[in-house]
């Protein structure tokens, strides 16, 4: 018999609809806000992933191929905007959290069902508004994903749209953080104290906050550019007596935080596929889940990192580079708690947990560039070179992206109801893993050597990075593509998961995949850890009643 | 309704926190809403402060251009509008509805003499060519042209909050009418109160900063 899932029936804002299309846009279940959310997520990941292939293209030798200078600034911004504010800031938060944190937590949904499906809306404004320029004809911004002053209050491209975008996108973004810090605060089944929490919704928490406090500040700066551009109020126009160094230190009070927002709830997910596939309690537990708290609140103080280079007092710039520093202590933390669940642990190498072992690795090693940057001697002569684009894309793309799909697939099960292939996943995860590295390590060297980021030309001495990068890429491209491929197979013909495929021992495991309209018919009590293993197997087990019988 | 519960391994009952009709957590994402509206704020004060300080004097040259007798009587109209909207929610809670949507009314009628003072101030300096990029500000100090950027941008923002105030107050009324908001259901009017609060507190701190430096 099969049970009816949320796939079935739904409610809706306006109560109920025949029409199967209005039955998802306008449903205030939080499953399918986050299946809406990763459709249009994910299409607009690969446009952006085809801006990025169309800029190796064109940087494969030395000199103009096939794109105008101003067409690369274009195309460059075009990938940073996309990935940055429509992809991975909201992506794990919006996408997976939305999806796993109610079931994690034993709730039925999110605390404001209406006000989630507005922060779809919203986010669906978002992407309207910003690539509403590509078809106007006026052309995409070309300022780069930071807008910087005054070049984004001087230049002719379309800036408008792309801010006005961001500050929409910031809002959606504020009202799902707000929806997440009061869900967890008041909708945790009862028993489920604080510690008693799955680390993703530690991650998420950690997440909503900077979502909350930093987002705010972005959108009036963005708000102030904008009003710049249209009324000239002159508060980052240096020929008025404004300041554009305030600027920078605005856009990166919110712009520093956000880089967190994008890894912890990618930290979260290391730290649930972790201790199933050890089959064992992870480690540290409490301090990974202070961790999260503590990187989201030093990712405050670290902004002026991005300035050393920019004009600021040498007090201020060694300031900055001791807290820069000092950020990496929570975050080394959690990697030794990951390294030390692993050790001897009985290790199943599956897919997900393959993506999961690779992004240790790339994040890492992303992170201890950024170690590098933080130091103020390196960072002068590093600055604004392709060392900096290799040291985000390793956090970013083989941190978090890595994160997010080897999410993906762990709970692929839990929200199709079917399984991919194993097989398949496999060499997706290989082609990919060596890819990214050929992509982008020779950067680390050209950067070292001093190529310039950001500029559409290199000199001829730089040739074979960029070439070896661009075979990279091509390997990135092809695992990205048989990855989709593996989820569309999966979902066509993948053979019945069954509620817990991977034995995990989290709430959400214990209810059909996929899960029926409001999760849980009865809600559990929780008096025990997150992660309790016994020889293996889960330890805790409920009956159909959803009393604890072991 | 009967609330649900839970039971441990010994059978004992926990309740469950049920979503559907949840105060305090109708309360706190208020709360946090008006903390991110805090940090808004609080960037455009940070940027006032920092070109306060930079070019001080210029600053109070243009604040004695305000008028403050203007600027204050607003200030006092805005005070007694959070006294009424308070009012008018205590008012709900011990169940004289019509006591309180008069209360609500005389609330957004004091709200739309503040926009109409408001909009007097803002004409009478767009008229001495004090406005962002206009001929006469551009041939001034750049402190000068600093201070009415950020009145104008400031100010307006606020007044922004002011019409957002108005059409929550009207939402409101509508509910009361329609039984949506009831003296046992107050929290919807509870938070339009603490957001009436909020927009009243950042008057508070825009008054002396743009009106009263330069007296």
């Amino acid at each position: 018999m099969k049970m009816s899932s949320f796939y079935h029936e739904t409610q809706t804002v306006f109560g109920t609809h025949k029409n199967p299309i209005l039955q998802w846009i306008f449903s205030i279940d939080h499953k399918r806000i986050a299946l809406l959310y990763m459709g249009v997520m994910f299409t607009l990941f690969f446009f952006a992933v085809g801006a990025a292939l169309t800029m190796r293209a064109e940087l494969f030798s030395p000199g103009s191929q096939f794109l105008e200078p101003q067409t690369y600034n274009q195309l460059f911004t075009f990938h940073g905007v996309t990935m940055i504010f429509l992809f991975i800031v909201p992506g794990i938060a919006a996408a997976l959290g939305n999806f796993i944190l109610p079931l994690m937590l034993g709730a039925r949904d999110l605390s404001f069902p209406r006000l989630n499906l507005l922060s779809w809306w919203l986010y669906i404004l978002g992407v309207v508004t910003g690539l509403s320029s590509l078809v106007t004809g006026y052309g995409f911004a070309d300022t780069g994903w930071t807008f910087y002053a005054p070049y984004s209050i001087r230049t002719d491209a379309h800036v408008l749209s792309t801010l006005s975008a961001a500050f929409i996108l910031g809002l959606s973004s504020i009202l799902t953080g707000i929806n997440f810090v009061v869900t967890i605060h008041r909708l945790r089944a009862p028993g489920m104290s604080f510690f008693k929490m799955p680390l993703f919704v530690w991650g998420l928490y950690a997440t909503a906050w900077i979502q909350v406090l930093a987002t705010p500040v972005i959108g009036i700066t963005l708000l102030l550019v904008i009003l710049e551009r249209t009324l000239g109020v002159g508060i980052f126009d240096p020929t008025k007596g404004g300041d554009p160094i305030l600027y920078e230190h605005l856009f990166w009070i919110y712009s520093h935080p956000a880089v967190y927002l994008m890894i912890l709830p990618g930290f979260g997910i290391v730290s649930e596929v972790l201790p199933v596939f050890t089959r064992r309690t992870i480690f540290g537990y409490h301090s990974i889940a202070i961790s999260s708290a503590s990187i989201a609140g030093i990712g405050y103080l670290v902004w002026g990192h991005h300035m050393f280079t920019s004009g600021m007092s040498d007090t201020a710039r060694i300031i900055f580079s001791f807290l820069t520093f000092l950020v990496a202590v929570p975050t080394g933390v959690k990697i030794f708690d990951w390294v030390a669940t692993l050790y001897k642990g009985s290790i199943i190498l599956a897919t997900p947990m393959l993506w999961i072992l690779g992004s240790i690795i790339n994040f890492t090693i992303g992170g201890l560039t950024g170690v590098t940057l933080g130091a103020l001697g390196a960072d002068i002569h590093l600055h604004d070179t392709y060392f900096v684009v290799a040291h985000f894309h390793y956090t970013i793309l083989g941190g978090v992206i890595f994160m997010f799909i080897g999410g993906l697939h762990y709970w692929y099960p839990k929200i199709t109801g079917k399984m991919y292939d194993e097989v398949r996943g496999r060499i997706a995860f290989i082609l990919m893993f060596i890819g990214f590295n050929t992509l982008w390590f020779p950067m680390f060297l050209a950067g070292y050597l001093g190529n310039p980021r950001r500029y559409f030309d290199y000199l001829p001495a730089f040739t074979p990075f960029h070439q070896i990068a661009g075979i990279g890429a091509i390997f990135v491209a092809l695992g990205l593509m048989l990855i989709v491929y593996n989820f569309y197979r999966g979902l066509k013909n993948g053979k019945e998961a069954g509620p817990n495929p991977w034995r995990g021992t989290t709430l959400e495991w214990h209810i059909p995949s996929p899960p029926p309209l409001e999760n849980f018919s009865k809600i559990p009590y929780v008096d025990f850890e997150p992660y309790e293993y016994k020889e293996g197997e889960p330890l805790v087990q409920f009956d159909e009643n959803f009393r604890r019988v072991h | 309704m009967n609330e649900e519960m839970a039971y441990d391994m010994q059978g004992k009952p926990h309740r469950v926190p049920d979503f559907h009709e949840d105060y305090d957590g109708g309360k706190l994402g208020f709360w946090i809403f008006l903390l991110t509206e805090a940090m808004m704020f609080g960037a455009l004060f940070l940027l006032f402060a920092i070109y306060f300080y930079r070019y001080t004097e210029a600053f109070a040259t243009s604040s004695g251009m305000l008028d403050v007798w203007l600027g204050g009587t607003n200030t006092v109209i805005l005070l007694v509008s959070t006294y009424t909207m308070g009012l008018g929610t205590l008012m709900m809670r011990q169940g004289k509805i019509r006591v309180s949507v008069i209360l609500i009314g005389l609330t957004a009628l004091m709200a739309v003499t503040f926009l109409a003072i408001k909009a007097v101030e803002w004409s009478m300096d767009i008229q001495h060519g004090l406005y962002p990029n206009s001929g006469v500000l551009d041939a001034m100090d750049k402190g000068e042209i600093l201070f009415w950027g950020l009145y104008f941008v400031m100010t307006g923002l606020h007044g922004l909050h002011i019409i957002a105030g108005i059409a929550l107050m009207v939402w409101v009324s509508l509910m009361i009418r329609s039984g949506s908001v009831r003296p046992d259901h107050i929290i919807v009017m509870k938070n339009v109160t603490l957001y009436w609060d909020f927009v009243h507190l950042i008057w508070i701190v825009l008054f002396p900063i743009f009106y009263m430096i330069g007296v």
